[in-house]
């Protein structure tokens, strides 16, 4: 295999991982604070679906990013009100979202099939962009992944580093202690939550205004279920969710490099590799139940009720 | 003035009438989004809930969609109940239509009574197969078992359409991705002249009265049933949770199975990529609508089944995308589990302001 190949193969990893950074950015945030939303994918389908109508209304691909945003925002707010103030089982609201996603991203999308956008395109940082190898692997994307790289220091920051982070982890931890020493644990969960449907909605909006750039039904093909599993990988850890999501990247394009290097096998059983892979990856991560029992935040999936700390 | 106050006990009442609120609630949204999109509401309703049961051959097809339904139903009610978050019943239905496929069409050229019962076996252990992978997993090496059932459903799909492009295509059919027609004796007998209604049905009723006596009146149920309400409980009276695990898993996956092989032995008659328009998705909201009870999955199915009917009437008569199915299954999860909280919780109106 020579360079050039090995560059475009790693420049494709960090573009096919860039969603599922995204989403794993905001959903490790969501169960950090001790809420798992399992509806990831029907809310990237709407940001998707929502982003590229409205860059094809407007012309402007920048709308399109903050339209997708805005509605996972609001898709998640619908499993927060359940969730948080209806005490509503977490899986089963996660789910819900997700079929609810799923079916109103085609029923909204159904006239835009085939029709394109003039999405992002890709810019050459200066400088940073002529070096050798790793300015073609890393410095000649589209803005968004741009984005992401400068998303996932930040979120990498304040998760660990500021006051935010604490408390954040505080309610996810231990929200009885938390409320008890006057931080509103409700209120830390509502973000959390929503913080996790615009980055969400952003990974739908790569999704249908990058990567491919066009809408077609449940075009996310399981990537919102793949960044849910990749955020176990990362042991909740933000740092690790970037090596991840471009792990998990490498290995849905893996059909596309041993078609590449000649390798005669069927492309649909090369399509099932992403999905193997993130099992497996599960089934070795998840072996060691004294560690995850560990790094798991510990209230992950329990409602909290205010009323019953009287 | 009101106020939300927990009650002491949970409402069984309520526990009834609340996914009968959600569908009206569900309703009461379809006319506003109808409306809004310059439908007659009144018109759309009845194309999508009266319609598909105004004459017996949409009744037919109702119950034809209404088996697959069922059958994956009654076995996420039992894995739900005894707390094993199983997502995976699109995948275990279309390993049974798989499963099947491969024993019809191995033995398309006889006329064997005995065809048809292997090809339901294997479509039956196929489907138990792709739901003992993800249980193994979780009990051996603590995987997630929502995760990895999904992604299984997702490997499913692509070995099936692999296998109906590759090694099952028919060889005969002028490259399309279908397998052959399956032979007579792998057929599965219509009930009636002239419909499409066939054995699938009987299983599924069947397979709803077997979960229920599983689940009411045996011990392993009255287990599974512990084991749901109170897990700590269960573990301090010894109840084995692997071996619970392993039975709601594998009765789930056979069910699952059953359902895959019954639609392609039975109103498909062949394999074709599109086996299930998402039956065990939809599956999931049948087991919450039925509480997750056996015999309220009947009920709840027939409503699924009814709104799969009218969403295609709907397509083909008012032009209304068939998606709106999906989208209205999503809503009507979201007001049940809203409906839910009044089991546990309840309203007081009082006259003056509460303190």
């Amino acid at each position: 295999m020579d360079a050039d190949l090995i560059v475009q193969i790693l420049f494709a990893a960090i573009k096919t991982g860039t969603p599922l950074l995204l989403i794993a950015l905001g959903e490790v945030i969501c169960e950090k604070s001790g809420v798992l939303n399992l509806g990831q994918e029907g809310m990237m389908l709407m940001g998707a679906v929502v982003g590229f109508i409205a860059a094809y209304a407007t012309g402007n691909a920048g709308l399109g990013v903050l339209g997708a945003m805005l509605m996972g925002s609001f898709m998640s707010l619908i499993f927060a009100v359940l969730v948080l103030q209806l005490g509503a089982n977490q899986v089963a609201t996660g789910l819900a979202l997700t079929i609810f996603g799923t079916g109103l991203s085609a029923f909204v999308g159904s006239d835009f099939v085939g029709n394109t956008v003039q999405g992002f395109q890709p810019i050459a940082i200066p400088v940073l962009s002529s070096i050798p190898y790793l300015g073609d692997i890393l410095f000649k994307h589209d803005i968004l992944v741009y984005l992401s790289f400068v998303l996932a220091v930040v979120i990498a920051y304040v998760a660990n580093k500021t006051r935010v982070g604490l408390v954040l982890k505080a309610v996810g931890e231990n929200p009885h202690a938390a409320n008890a020493i006057g931080i509103k644990v409700l209120q830390v969960r509502y973000l959390a939550i929503l913080f996790g449907g615009a980055m969400t909605g952003l990974a739908g909006a790569y999704m249908s205004l990058v990567y491919t750039p066009m809408w077609a039904e449940n075009m996310t093909a399981g990537r919102g279920w793949i960044a849910l599993a990749l955020v176990v990988f990362a042991s909740w850890r933000v740092g690790r969710i970037m090596l991840g999501a471009y792990l998990f990247g490498f290995a849905s394009i893996m059909h596309l490099v041993l078609q590449g290097l000649g390798v005669n096998i069927s492309s649909n059983l090369l399509a099932m590799m992403p999905y193997v892979a993130t099992v497996i990856v599960m089934v070795i991560i998840s072996a060691d139940q004294f560690k995850e029992k560990l790094l798991a935040p510990r209230s992950l999936g329990k409602p909290f009720d205010p009323r019953n700390m009287a | 003035m009101m106020r939300i106050q927990a009650r002491t006990e949970p409402s069984s009442l309520m526990k009834v009438a609340s996914p009968l609120i959600a569908i009206v609630c569900t309703l009461l949204f379809g006319c506003i989004l109808f409306s809004a999109l310059n439908k007659n509401p009144f018109e759309a309703l009845h194309v999508l809930l009266i319609a598909p049961l105004s004459d017996m051959y949409n009744v037919g097809e109702m119950l034809v969609k209404m088996g697959p339904l069922l059958l994956c139903a009654v076995g996420l009610s039992l894995c739900y109940r005894a707390n094993m978050w199983n997502i995976g019943a699109e995948g275990q239905l279309l390993a049974g239509a798989l499963g099947g496929s491969v024993v019809a069409l191995t033995f398309i050229d006889s006329e064997s009574v005995f065809v048809l019962p292997c090809a339901l076996l294997a479509g039956i252990v196929s489907g138990m197969l792709w739901a003992a992978i993800p249980t193994f997993l979780k009990l051996r090496f603590n995987s997630n078992l929502i995760l990895t059932t999904i992604m299984f459903n997702y490997i499913g799909l692509y070995l099936l359409i692999w296998a109906v492009n590759g090694p099952l295509r028919d060889p005969d059919g002028y490259g399309f991705p279908e397998s052959a027609l399956f032979s007579e004796a792998a057929t599965l007998p219509t009930l009636f002249d002239g419909s499409r209604i066939h054995l699938g049905i009987l299983f599924a009723i069947l397979s709803a009265f077997i979960g229920w006596f599983v689940l009411t009146k045996t011990h392993l149920g009255f287990q599974i049933r512990v084991f749901g309400a109170d897990e700590p409980a269960a573990k301090y009276a010894g109840f084995n949770s692997k071996k619970l695990s392993w039975f709601v898993m594998l009765f789930s996956g056979a069910l699952a199975g059953l359902a895959g092989v019954s639609e392609v032995t039975g109103p498909i008659g062949q394999l074709v990529p599109n086996v299930s328009p998402g039956y065990g998705y939809s599956a999931i909201i049948v087991a919450y609508l039925g509480r997750l009870h056996p015999l309220g999955a009947i009920v709840a199915a027939i409503f699924l089944a009814v709104l799969y009917m009218g969403g295609d009437l709907a397509q083909i008569q008012m032009g209304i995308p068939v998606a709106v199915v999906g989208m209205f299954q999503g809503v009507l999860l979201f007001f049940l589990l809203a409906c839910d909280f009044f089991i546990r919780n309840r309203l007081i109106f009082n006259k003056q302001a509460t303190h």
